[in-house]
């Protein structure tokens, strides 16, 4: 389910690292959550966010939801198509539903993220 | 007590189902010390018949309805068709509460659906909300929506803007670190476009102002909005008069981008102030930011058309902190009342009312302007109001009038102290040419 | 009910011609030049035109569509949808009030004054206040007015402060008018009783923070017991305390906000005061505050000159205008109307009737559906479906399935610490018949809920739309009727 080359967070966020890069989206637990995805509110390119700041409000028909940046770094990209289909969070949220990349500022901060492993232990803790 | 439905017998077997011995110990979690030990100190009850006789006895303290007033100034006496009070006051309409729950609330739903419509029609934009407070908080509303689009500080405030909504957008930007410029008018009654192209700067985040404008002066919305355009500023157009619109060229097709303002001329009484209705209507591209209730169309699951409140996480009951604006309801009721009115009077009528006013106002400008000692203040033109100055004090000719029954106008010189012995006076299409022939008569018997 | 019949939209059956209203012919010399210059519309394109009958139809067809309080047991939790009384609605609108116009010199308007000074007055009693405005158009309206006397008196005292306190189990209005204030919200949590978790407080509360916002009953329907040790805190770290009267209604003649601490709460004259709701407004939300927080009052006030009303423009530390004009006057009519046809003794029946009809209902369904908090209930009592989840069957489920039984559902977004919340008020002036068939109601459909749940995710089946589509309405809005190209 949780793709192993990917970090997550307690908020339910991932990110896949590619070299510099890091592209940021929502976990397939967090589109359940929300149910239908109706917009998501993307920042400017260029934008420089430090860890836990607020990249992007994704919204469902009545439920609003901040996106944090899981480490520190500047928004490089957006990912344009969510502005038609917002769905894409739903259908595809570890793929097509990706919300933004990061040019990534310091990668030490990546190892304090969750493995696919923690996370998964993480989301049966919540189950009960 | 009439309105209680319990008798001592219900009250006696709830109290015993409930476990409870007396009324007071259902409310054993309020502190002792606290509690209200004593009997309010408010007027014995009154049956039905005795409050008719009080209240119509302090109505009749109101002096004013034995007078023939032209008092306009954003509260303006129109016709209101017998349809609309018959029917606005039908309990089905009165007695609901917000449309929360859709299958339920078809009627206030698609009443406010079709008041949507006609705001846009009225304004000459893509979309509108269900309703806000009044004119002026709508004005601060557009303001912050402004502020929030441009991401800019300041706006500036056409002086010629109702001087109460001017009041209202400072008290609630106040605390917001925007800051408020008046911009001048000239002698034609109309914003200043040099002063304004002065004020104009990249910090700008709207002009906002009013047409038919305060002194009841048109303005000249196009170049307005192409001054506020040059900087990438939004043309913020206020209607006070909202009448007008069926005469005058919509806002929004002379560039404006928010129309907001005043909805009471559309059938619903002066009333001293409230409830109005406020309104508001933008391009698409500002839809996220719109404060307010919206209502949208969509299908049930057998596919049949209905209507739901929509895109409600711009609000706060969601949003909490960050919603576009801490409004909760509407004014529904009078919302439909305005739906009333303007579908009865519909396309013609509305226009020929707006026609009406404008030739009345004319006429009485001209009779008014030929007694001696009454000047035109302003050279622009205008709607259903205009200046006059006088050669003597206005308290006095007040006074002098009010001693005929009239009440001629509104004494400018408290808002604007630059305007001394200067009134506003209105026409609309209540009064006759017999009327506007008598005010005349009465200025210039108080003036010679 | 005609349920067969699809209302057309007033656009879609217009024809070219008609109208409903004629006007007088001008009887003035028409000017066929007349601003001449100025960009005058060819037509109000689009506008509908129809004749009075068809108006008529329309709207009463439409008006069809509504449940309302005339029609029965309203028990939308947090709204008081009480009845509203029809002579308050005449009285409103009598000529010499419908007529007074807002700019009209104060000698000519004496009675619309008296009718706001006696109601000020009078809620001054009710609520233990020194002084009230009622300019606020609505709750939210009196809720932004009263932090913005906060914000006032605090920088009067030396700094406004940058914090406002908010429980969690509050109105979401509340973080709202605190931000438009200035304020940032941080929430306080509730305790397992339902109330102000006061260790939470203690250590929340600093001289940063300007203001705790509280609502009492809260929207557990229960009271805060501890208010006026809250208060103590609030007071000794030098803040103030606001009141979300939009629950005034269990307390009227039972206790005052003004003997438990509070300094400034807004009353929504729409719930505690019977004025009717209109489908979402008009509404009104006087402020009241004490003595300290008068001279920042929104401008004009009423004030009294040798016995007559006069509108006192002259106070320097006003907060300034928060609306045009005076308030929502006529709704302040049906209000002062309300509070004369009551008295003193029918004012505090508001409140006994209102909390024993919560209580019965409590009483009657505990059980039958989880009751989270089980601390004493004011006038509303806040279940939830806990038990019918087992079932698969949610609060939306029994709520839309009341509608088949002819009522109209209880409230279930709030609150927020209560998942899948049925939240009930009754209000006082309900009859116990009609309590009784609510509460069968509400037996039935947990009895439905066991045996046979697939009615409830259906439901509701008898109403003129089944559940719609709020997906598709929010993805892609439809706002405005337009012309078919």
């Amino acid at each position: 389910m949780y793709p192993n080359d990917f970090r997550y967070t307690k908020e339910h966020e991932w990110i896949k690292v590619a070299g510099d890069e890091a592209l940021v989206g929502i976990t397939d637990f967090a589109q359940h959550q929300l149910g239908d995805i109706i917009y998501v509110e993307l920042p400017p390119v260029g934008k420089e966010l430090a860890v836990r700041q607020s990249i992007s409000v994704v919204e469902s028909v009545k439920s609003v939801s901040d996106v944090y940046a899981p480490i520190s770094g500047q928004v490089v990209a957006v990912n344009g198509e969510l502005a038609q289909t917002a769905d894409l969070v739903n259908k595809d949220p570890h793929g097509k539903g990706w919300i933004v990349r990061l040019k990534i500022k310091d990668k030490k901060e990546i190892d304090g993220l969750l493995t696919a492993g923690d996370y998964e232990k993480f989301l049966e803790g919540l189950e009960h | 007590m009439s309105y209680l439905s319990l008798s001592d017998k219900d009250k006696k077997e709830m109290l015993a189902a409930v476990g409870v011995g007396s009324t007071d110990d259902l409310f054993c979690c309020i502190p002792d010390a606290v509690r209200l030990k004593r009997e309010l100190k408010l007027p014995a009850a009154q049956s039905e018949l005795e409050l008719v006789r009080t209240i119509e006895a302090i109505g009749r303290k109101n002096a004013y309805s034995r007078h023939l007033s032209f008092l306009g100034g954003g509260a303006y006496e129109h016709f209101i068709p017998t349809v609309v009070d018959y029917l606005s006051s039908r309990g089905e309409f009165v007695t609901p509460y917000t449309p929360y729950q859709p299958e339920v609330s078809q009627g206030t739903l698609q009443v406010v659906f079709e008041f949507q419509t006609l705001v846009c029609q009225l304004t000459g934009l893509d979309i509108a909300n269900a309703s806000l407070y009044e004119g002026a908080t709508a004005t601060a509303e557009a303001v912050l929506m402004a502020q929030r689009i441009t991401t800019r500080n300041k706006v500036l405030l056409a002086r010629t803007l109702h001087p109460q909504y001017r009041e209202v957008v400072r008290t609630y930007i106040k605390n917001l670190g925007l800051e408020a410029v008046d911009v001048p008018y000239g002698p034609d009654g109309r914003v200043d476009k040099d002063s304004l192209g002065r004020a104009l700067d990249e910090k700008t985040a709207a002009v906002v102002f009013q047409s038919p404008n305060f002194f009841g002066v048109v303005e000249d919305v196009q170049a307005l909005s192409d001054a506020a355009h040059g900087r990438k500023a939004l043309s913020v157009a206020i209607v006070a008069e909202a009448v007008s619109l069926g005469l005058l060229e919509a806002s929004g097709r002379l560039g404006a981008d928010i129309v907001t303002g005043e909805g009471q001329s559309l059938g619903i009484p002066v009333s001293f102030g409230g409830p109005y209705l406020g309104f508001i209507a933008c391009k698409k591209e500002f839809l996220r930011q719109m404060p307010g209730r919206i209502v949208g169309q969509t299908v049930d699951k057998e596919g049949r058309r209905g209507f739901v409140l929509t895109l409600s996480t711009r609000e706060q009951h969601i949003r909490r902190e960050r919603a576009t604006s801490n409004i909760c309801t509407n004014q529904g009721l009078c919302a439909l009342r305005a739906a009333i009115f303007m579908e009865s009077l519909g396309k013609q009528g509305l226009r020929e009312m707006a026609w009406q006013n404008a030739q009345k106002a004319a006429y009485a400008a001209d009779r008014l302007g030929a007694v001696s000692g009454v000047k035109r203040k302003f050279s622009g033109p205008v709607f259903n109001e205009f200046v006059v100055e006088l050669a003597k004090p206005w308290p006095a000719v007040d006074a002098g009038l009010r001693g005929k029954g009239l009440i001629g106008g509104y004494g400018l010189e408290p808002a604007y102290p630059e305007l001394k012995d200067c009134a506003l006076v209105c026409v609309t299409e209540m009064k006759t040419k017999d009327q506007i022939d008598r005010l005349a008569q009465a200025l210039q018997e108080v003036l010679s | 009910m005609i349920k067969e019949i699809r209302e057309p939209l007033i656009f879609e059956i217009s024809e070219a011609g008609k109208r409903a209203v004629e006007l007088p012919a001008l009887d003035v010399p028409e000017k066929k030049d007349l601003l001449a210059g100025v960009p005058l519309r060819r037509e109000l394109e689009g506008f509908p035109e129809v004749s009075e009958t068809e108006v008529t139809r329309h709207f009463t067809r439409l008006s069809q569509k509504n449940y309302c309080v005339d029609l029965g047991i309203y028990p939308l939790g947090s709204c008081t949808m009480k009845y509203n009384p029809k002579v308050n609605e005449r009285l409103s609108g009598l000529p010499d009030f419908a007529a007074s116009h807002p700019l009209a010199s104060e000698d000519l308007v004496q009675g619309s004054l008296e009718v706001l000074k006696r109601l000020e007055t009078y809620l001054c009693e009710i609520a233990g206040m020194d002084a009230f405005t009622l300019h606020p158009a609505a709750g939210a309206h009196g809720e932004l007015t009263g932090m913005m006397l906060i914000r006032a008196a605090l920088e009067a005292r030396g700094g406004a402060r940058k914090y406002v306190l908010i429980p969690d189990s509050a109105h979401g209005t509340n973080p709202s008018s605190a931000h438009i204030c200035g304020y940032s919200v941080k929430e306080v949590k509730s305790n397992e009783k339902g109330t102000i978790d006061i260790e939470a407080l203690e250590a929340a509360m600093t001289d940063e923070v300007a203001a705790l916002m509280v609502t009492n009953p809260n929207t557990l329907g229960v009271f805060e017991s501890d208010i006026c040790r809250v208060a103590e805190i609030v007071h000794a770290k030098g803040g103030l305390v606001y009141m979300d009267g939009a629950n005034m209604n269990a307390l009227t003649g039972i206790v005052r906000p003004g003997d438990m601490g509070i300094d400034v709460l807004h009353i929504n004259l729409h719930k505690t005061f019977s004025t009717p709701h209109g489908g979402g407004g008009p509404g009104s939300g006087p402020v009241g505050v004490k003595k300290e927080l008068v001279p920042y009052l929104p401008v004009p006030v009423i004030g009294e000159k040798g016995g007559r009303f006069v509108l006192d423009f002259d106070r320097p530390a006003t907060i300034g205008r928060v609306r045009s004009y005076f308030g929502n006057f006529s709704v302040i009519v049906r209000a002062l109307c309300y509070i004369l046809t009551l008295g003193p003794k029918g004012v505090r029946e508001i409140a006994e009737f209102a909390v024993l009809n919560a209580n019965y209902i409590r009483k009657s369904l505990e059980g039958e559906y989880h009751l989270k908090y089980t601390t004493p209930s004011m006038h509303e009592c806040v279940f939830s479906d806990k038990i019918q989840k087992e079932f698969g069957v949610t609060n939306l489920d029994i709520a839309k399935r009341l509608i088949d039984y002819g009522f109209h559902p209880p409230t279930m977004s709030f609150p927020l610490i209560v998942h899948g919340a049925l939240m009930i008020e009754p209000t006082e002036t309900e009859s116990r018949r009609d309590l009784d068939l609510f509460i069968d109601a509400m037996k039935a459909i947990a009895r439905e809920a066991k045996e046979n749940p697939e009615i409830l995710h259906s439901a509701p089946h008898v109403a003129y739309v089944s559940r719609l589509d709020e997906v598709t309405a929010a993805k892609f809005p439809v706002l405005r009727w337009e012309k078919k190209p």
